[in-house]
C-alpha cells in the first residue's frame, strides 16, 4: 500500500501510523452528554467499502492525514490533511 | 455411525469405501425453532450445544460459504486459559476444561494436544509481570509454571537465549495448554449438530431480517425467507454488516489477522512459544510445519489476505527468537477477518430485539473459546439467561463503563 502524503507525496505505508476511522476528528462538546461519547468513543461504522480513516505519517512530515480507502481491495482514493479536513467540515 | 477403533479395522478391510458423509446437505424448511447465522466454530458449536445439552433440536445453521471456511480454518490453533481478568478468566478456564473431554463429548478427533504454552520474558518487569499472571491463573484453578533463565534454556535450546537486544531471562509456562487441529473442530460439531437432528444449510447468506413490534420473526437469505422463533449471530469478521441489516450499531472493527507455515520438518519444538518482545508466537503440527502468526496488518480490512509489510515483520520477530527458523522455506501464507471489540473481549448477549442474539468481539482468541461460547450462547438463547461463565461479556458494558480491557489499551481495536 502507497500513501499519497499531501505534503510529501506519495509513500511506503510503512512510514505511516494507522489511528482509525476519522470520525475521531469530531469529538463532542464537552457537555454532549454520555450517549455522544460513547457513539463517539465506541461505536464504529466499520464499512465494508470506502472507509475515512485517520494516518499519522509518522517517519515523514509527522502530520495527521485523512484517506478514504476502499478496506476490501486496500486501494486509497482521496487524501488530505487532518486539519484541512476539519476546517473544511465546519 | 458412532467411530471407533473397530470401524477402522472393518473400513480398512472394504477398502474405506463404506464411509458415509458427515452431514446431510438439506432444503431449508420453512421455520426453526433457532436459526444461527454463520457456521464457523462459535455457529457449530452453538447448534451442537443447543441440541445436545438444551434440549432444542428443530435448529437450522445458515452458511453463506461452506461450514469451517472462515476463521476456524484459518487460525493458528492455540488453546489456553492464560487471562488476567475477571470476565475473561472464568470463561477461558470453562472453555479448556470443556476441551479436556471434547473428544469423548463428540465422538469425533480434535487432535488436541496439550503440548503447554509457553510465554518468554526478556526482563526482570516481564518476568515479575508472568510471575503475576501465573498466579492469577492459578487462582481461577488452572495450572502455570515460572521458569528461571537456565530451565528454560534447557527446556527450549533451540531458542536465542542470548540476544543482546531481547536475551531470555525466564518463562511462563501453562502445561494445559496447546493446540488442537481447527478443521476437526468445526467438523466434529458439524457432524453431532447434524447426528441431533440440525440443518447445517451451507451456500445460504443472510441478506436481512424480518422484524415486527420489536421481535425477530425470520430472515431473508439467498435461498428465500425462513421464518425463526429466535436467530442468533455468529458471523465473526461481518458482524458489523449483519448487525447492520438489524439495525444494530456496534463496538466492533474488522481487521485482517496473518499466519503463516513453513515446509515439513523434523519434530524440534514439542511447545507453542510465544516471544515476550513483539508480538509472535509458533508450535509444529503435526505434519512437521512451523506455525507461525504475529499482529494484526493494524489497519481495518475485509481482504482475507494481508500485505507484506507484516510479512516482513512477523519474519524479522522470528528470526529475533529463534535464527534457525531462517533455513526453512515458508509454504504459505494466509489472513482471516477479525471481530476485534473495542477493549478486546467479546460480546455475547441479548439485543434490543426481542429474540436476537449477539456473539462476536472475539478478536484472534476465538478458536480456544469455541467449546465455551457455543455452550454459554447456546445457555443464553435457550433460557434467556446468561450462563455464569459468560455473565459479564456484556453488549451494554461499553455505555456503563465496565469494560473488559485485557492489555489496557483502551478503545484501539487494532492493538489488542
Ligand atoms: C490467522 C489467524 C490466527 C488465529 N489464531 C488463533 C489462535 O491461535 N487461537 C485462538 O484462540 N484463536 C485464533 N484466531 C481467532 C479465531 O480463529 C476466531 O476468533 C474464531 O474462529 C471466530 O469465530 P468463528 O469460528 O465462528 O468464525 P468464522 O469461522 O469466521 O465463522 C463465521 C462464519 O459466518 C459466515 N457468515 C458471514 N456473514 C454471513 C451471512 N451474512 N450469512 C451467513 N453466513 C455468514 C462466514 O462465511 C463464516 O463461515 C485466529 C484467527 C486468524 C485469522
Ligand atoms: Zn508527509
Amino acid at each position: 500500500m502507497r500513501i499519497n502524503c499531501p505534503i510529501c507525496g506519495e509513500r511506503d505505508s510503512r512510514e505511516f501510523h494507522y489511528r482509525g476511522s476519522a470520525k475521531l476528528l469530531d469529538r463532542p462538546a464537552p457537555d454532549a452528554g454520555a450517549e455522544a461519547f460513547y457513539d463517539y468513543v465506541y461505536i464504529r461504522e466499520n464499512p465494508t467499502g470506502l472507509n475515512r480513516e485517520l494516518w499519522f505519517h509518522d517517519s515523514g512530515c509527522r502530520s495527521w492525514i485523512v484517506a478514504e480507502r476502499n478496506v476490501t481491495t486496500h486501494e486509497f482514493f482521496k487524501t488530505e490533511l487532518a486539519v484541512d479536513a476539519k476546517r473544511g467540515a465546519k | 455411525m458412532r467411530y471407533s477403533a473397530l470401524q477402522v479395522f472393518l473400513n480398512g478391510l472394504t477398502g474405506n469405501k463404506n464411509w458415509k458423509p458427515v452431514w446431510r446437505n438439506p432444503e431449508p424448511k420453512s421455520h426453526y425453532d433457532v436459526i444461527i447465522i454463520g457456521g464457523g466454530g462459535h455457529g457449530l458449536s452453538t447448534a451442537y450445544y443447543l441440541a445436545a445439552k438444551y434440549g432444542i433440536t428443530n435448529v437450522a445453521v445458515l452458511e453463506r460459504g461452506y461450514l469451517g471456511g472462515g476463521n476456524v480454518g484459518r487460525n493458528t490453533t492455540i488453546v489456553r486459559a492464560n487471562y488476567f481478568l475477571e470476565g475473561n478468566s472464568q470463561f477461558y478456564s470453562h472453555s479448556l476444561k470443556m476441551w479436556e473431554s471434547l473428544e469423548q463429548e463428540l465422538n469425533y478427533n480434535v487432535m488436541l494436544s496439550q503440548r503447554g504454552q509457553v510465554i518468554l520474558g526478556h526482563s526482570d518487569g516481564q518476568v515479575d509481570s508472568l510471575a503475576r499472571r501465573g498466579n492469577m491463573m492459578r487462582m481461577q484453578g488452572d495450572d502455570a509454571e515460572l521458569w528461571s533463565r537456565e530451565e528454560t534454556k534447557r527446556q527450549l535450546p533451540y531458542l536465542n537465549h542470548d540476544d543482546p537486544r531481547f536475551p531470555v531471562y525466564g518463562a511462563l509456562m501453562h502445561w494445559r495448554g496447546g493446540t488442537a487441529r481447527h478443521d476437526a473442530v468445526a467438523w466434529g460439531f458439524a457432524r453431532g449438530a447434524d447426528m441431533r437432528g440440525v440443518d447445517l444449510i451451507q451456500n445460504c447468506e443472510v441478506k436481512g431480517f424480518r422484524i415486527e413490534n420489536g421481535k425477530v420473526l425470520g430472515v431473508e437469505t439467498s435461498r428465500g425467507y425462513i421464518g425463526a422463533g429466535k436467530v442468533g449471530m455468529t458471523v465473526a469478521g461481518r458482524t458489523s454488516q449483519v448487525g447492520e441489516m438489524a439495525g444494530l450499531r456496534l463496538p466492533i472493527e474488522s481487521h485482517v489477522l496473518q499466519a503463516f507455515v513453513t515446509e515439513g520438518l523434523k519434530p524440534i519444538m514439542p511447545h507453542v512459544v510465544s516471544f515476550g518482545m513483539g508480538h509472535f508466537y509458533l508450535s509444529q503440527s503435526d505434519k512437521g510445519g512451523l506455525v507461525f502468526g504475529g499482529d494484526l496488518d493494524m489497519y481495518n480490512s475485509y481482504a482475507q489476505r494481508g500485505n507484506l509489510p507484516m510479512v516482513e515483520h512477523v519474519a524479522e520477530a522470528g528470526m529475533a527468537l529463534m535464527p534457525m527458523i531462517g533455513k526453512a522455506k515458508m509454504l504459505r501464507s494466509w489472513g482471516g477477518i477479525m471481530d476485534m471489540s473495542m477493549d478486546g473481549t467479546p460480546i455475547i448477549d441479548k439485543t434490543h430485539i426481542d429474540g436476537f442474539f449477539l456473539n462476536c468481539g472475539w478478536c484472534y482468541g476465538g478458536f480456544k473459546a469455541v467449546p465455551a461460547s457455543g455452550d454459554c450462547f447456546a445457555h443464553l438463547i435457550s433460557t434467556g439467561n446468561h450462563h455464569k461463565a459468560a455473565d459479564k461479556f456484556l453488549l451494554s458494558r461499553f455505555e456503563t463503563g465496565h469494560v473488559i480491557d485485557e492489555t489496557g489499551n483502551g478503545a484501539t481495536p487494532n492493538l489488542h
